[in-house]
């Protein structure tokens, strides 16, 4: 059995094969994988919010994509992984309650996804597997053997992407 | 012999005064120990009278946890839960979760609807209903009791309601401590009677700045 490694909210692992890195039970948070298919390294951020420059609680970079994304991107580099064979795929963003008037606040999911995707286009690294938005949780890993990104929910089934 | 124990979570984050709630002095924590004590007593009160059981309760504990293990206190992040959600407007506008183990949430649904135990086994439209009314009633005491203690003015929207895991419905209140610190503030009670098989944890989450309004207005 291969190691399961757990990340945590506003947290990241990088590892490399064997391993499956996962997060468990993502609403408005996104879980961003990055992966080298060639030297099997990657590893899994789980983002809380999209920007750190509108917040004042900076200390840990792993809850914003702006800082987060960055930060395991180093990781997966200085364990070896290739920059121009990395691949990123995300999921979660979901809206958890419908309100009419919706604040800023109750629409992150969605600017968590818009932030992610500007991040890692600015980064230079292809998008290669998306499942975000809706009104669900999402249980999310990245099997570091091939690559696979599993998407588990309640009752709207798993996919993989 | 079964406990039907509600579990009563008081969560804050710091505000204009102080950047974490790790900075808070202790008599500011046991003003909010108390206002946790008679919110909670007063939703516990309410409860009791609808589903017709005696309903104890034990003094809050008060605790600061990082954000990522709040989780853990519903019984880990991928656990299956029913969250009832208000936004709540007025003085200190602040945002309600009243989140209950799926198991509870249908067992709570046969009492209000007068199933038999166990009869509820998914979640039809009068359901969600029945549980969102709960969650009204629940915060219309609570923010009474906090009426009562700080004269601070509160009104709760519409409940919405989503059943789901508890790391994914936690995410909409934990989000927005995140963005002023990295721990929360619990304020925990526990609702215990002879019955069986109820949990509830219910969740205040101010806004930033109204943590300031609710200390102020208690003087502390």
């Amino acid at each position: 059995m291969a190691d399961l490694i757990k990340v945590g909210m506003a947290d990241f692992k990088v590892s490399r094969s064997p391993a499956t890195i996962i997060s468990y039970g993502l609403g408005s948070c996104i879980g961003v994988s990055l992966y080298d298919p060639q030297t099997k390294i990657g590893g899994l951020l789980h983002i809380m919010l999209p920007d750190s420059k509108q917040s004042r609680a900076t200390d840990n970079p792993a809850k914003f994509a702006d800082t987060g994304i960055p930060l395991m991107l180093d990781e997966v580099l200085k364990m070896g992984a290739s920059r121009s064979r990395l691949v990123a795929k995300m999921a979660g963003g979901a809206q958890m309650f419908a309100f009419a008037n919706a604040t800023d606040v109750m629409r992150v999911g969605s600017r968590n996804v818009a932030a992610s995707k500007e991040i890692l286009q600015k980064l230079g690294i292809r998008l290669v597997g998306e499942d975000t938005g809706a009104n669900y949780g999402r249980t999310v890993q990245i099997d570091l053997t091939n690559g696979v990104y599993t998407v588990k929910t309640i009752d709207k089934g798993n996919k993989t992407i | 012999m079964g406990a039907l124990c509600s579990r009563h979570l008081f969560v804050m984050w710091g505000d204009n005064m102080s950047d974490d709630v790790s900075n808070l002095s202790a008599v500011q924590m046991d003003a909010l120990r108390e206002i946790g004590n008679v919110g909670a007593g007063n939703s516990a009160t309410a409860l009791s009278q609808i589903i017709n059981k005696r309903i104890d309760m034990n003094v809050p504990r008060v605790s600061i946890v990082p954000l990522g293990d709040v989780p853990d206190l519903v019984g880990g992040p991928d656990a299956m839960v029913v969250g009832v959600f208000l936004r709540v407007y007025g003085q200190a506008p602040s945002n309600i979760l009243f989140l209950l183990p799926k198991d509870s949430a249908f067992y709570l649904v046969d009492m209000l609807i007068g199933k038999k135990h166990g009869d509820t086994q998914k979640l039809d439209f009068m359901d969600e209903s029945a549980l969102m009314e709960i969650g009204n009633i629940l915060s219309g005491a609570y923010l009474n009791a906090l009426f009562n203690f700080t004269h601070i003015s509160l009104l709760p929207s519409i409940p919405a309601l989503a059943m789901d895991m508890a790391g994914a419905i936690l995410s909409v209140v934990l989000i927005q401590l995140g963005q002023m610190g990295d721990h929360a503030l619990v304020i925990e009670t526990e609702f215990k009677t002879e019955d069986e098989g109820i949990k509830g944890h219910f969740f205040l989450v101010p806004d930033p700045g109204s943590l300031d309004t609710i200390l102020t207005a208690v003087g502390v």
